[in-house]
């Protein structure tokens, strides 16, 4: 499944790399952790986090993440957002809790 | 395939962490080096980085990347660390709180190095700072 479809499906914002929306979706992790999502997240998942920092775009480019979703209504901070643009990191924001997202994402791609 | 390079890291630059990380994968990748292992490498570097920064006053991310192998050298001045089996420990941490909300220092960085890398060296000097070789071997391919 692609971006694209994810973000329809699960009424997701696009904040920033609308254009990378073709890009598929292999699996989703979520963590807040920088060093647990580096270690055991996988290439190709759509990473699910409350934290907004711009160091989220170098540990989303560094794993071959799909992209970055961020929950509860959380916008990008300005650098992170500008970092995602240059990195071509796509950003997307739910206003849902992580538990509720993350049980959406799993029904949607493995249900 | 022989490559190296050096790049400065400075301690308390949180805006850069993972610029070195970043242009670690891209020169490997570059390189033609299989995912998997540019993968581990790029992990290695990133929480290497991480380390520096958080602890350190300023350090170097060294590259070496031959055909069986790529080596990363990690060499900083800092605090160093007093007792390195403690510091292994997976969830032991001195990091601040400042740190900790960022989504750094939970206690990972070095096992995470040691778990993805083929070879692992840890040395440490207190008041001077701590030194890291660490090593991927490249299987002949064919």
């Amino acid at each position: 499944m692609n971006l694209a479809s994810v973000v329809k499906a699960l009424n997701l914002r696009v904040a920033c790399g609308g254009e990378y929306l073709e890009r598929t979706v292999k699996g989703g992790y979520a963590g807040d952790l920088l060093s647990d999502v580096l270690a055991n997240s996988g290439e190709s998942d759509l990473w699910i986090t409350r934290q907004t920092h711009q160091n989220i775009v170098a540990v989303a480019s560094l794993k071959d993440h799909a992209g970055i979703l961020l929950v509860q209504g959380k916008e990008p901070d300005g650098d992170t957002l500008e970092k995602a643009v240059k990195e071509g990191i796509p950003i997307l924001v739910t206003d849902l809790p992580t538990f509720e997202i993350a049980g959406r994402l799993y029904g949607l791609l493995r249900g | 395939m022989q490559y190296e390079n050096s790049y400065p890291v400075k301690g308390g630059d949180f805006k850069e962490a993972g610029k070195v990380a970043v242009l670690v994968k891209m020169a490997l990748k570059k390189m033609g080096v299989a995912p998997e292992i540019l993968r581990r490498a790029a992990i290695a570097a990133y929480e290497s980085e991480v380390n520096i920064i958080s602890y350190a006053r300023m350090g170097t991310i060294r590259l070496q990347v031959r055909d069986d192998h790529i080596r990363i050298d990690v060499e900083d001045e800092g605090p160093g660390i007093e007792d390195i089996e403690l510091a292994m420990r997976p969830g032991y941490s001195t990091a601040t709180e400042l740190i900790r909300e960022l989504g750094f220092g939970a206690g990972m960085g070095l096992v995470n190095i040691k778990s993805c890398s083929d070879e692992f060296e840890i040395t440490s000097e207190v008041n001077q700072g701590t030194k890291l070789r660490i090593l991927f071997r490249i299987p002949e391919t064919g």
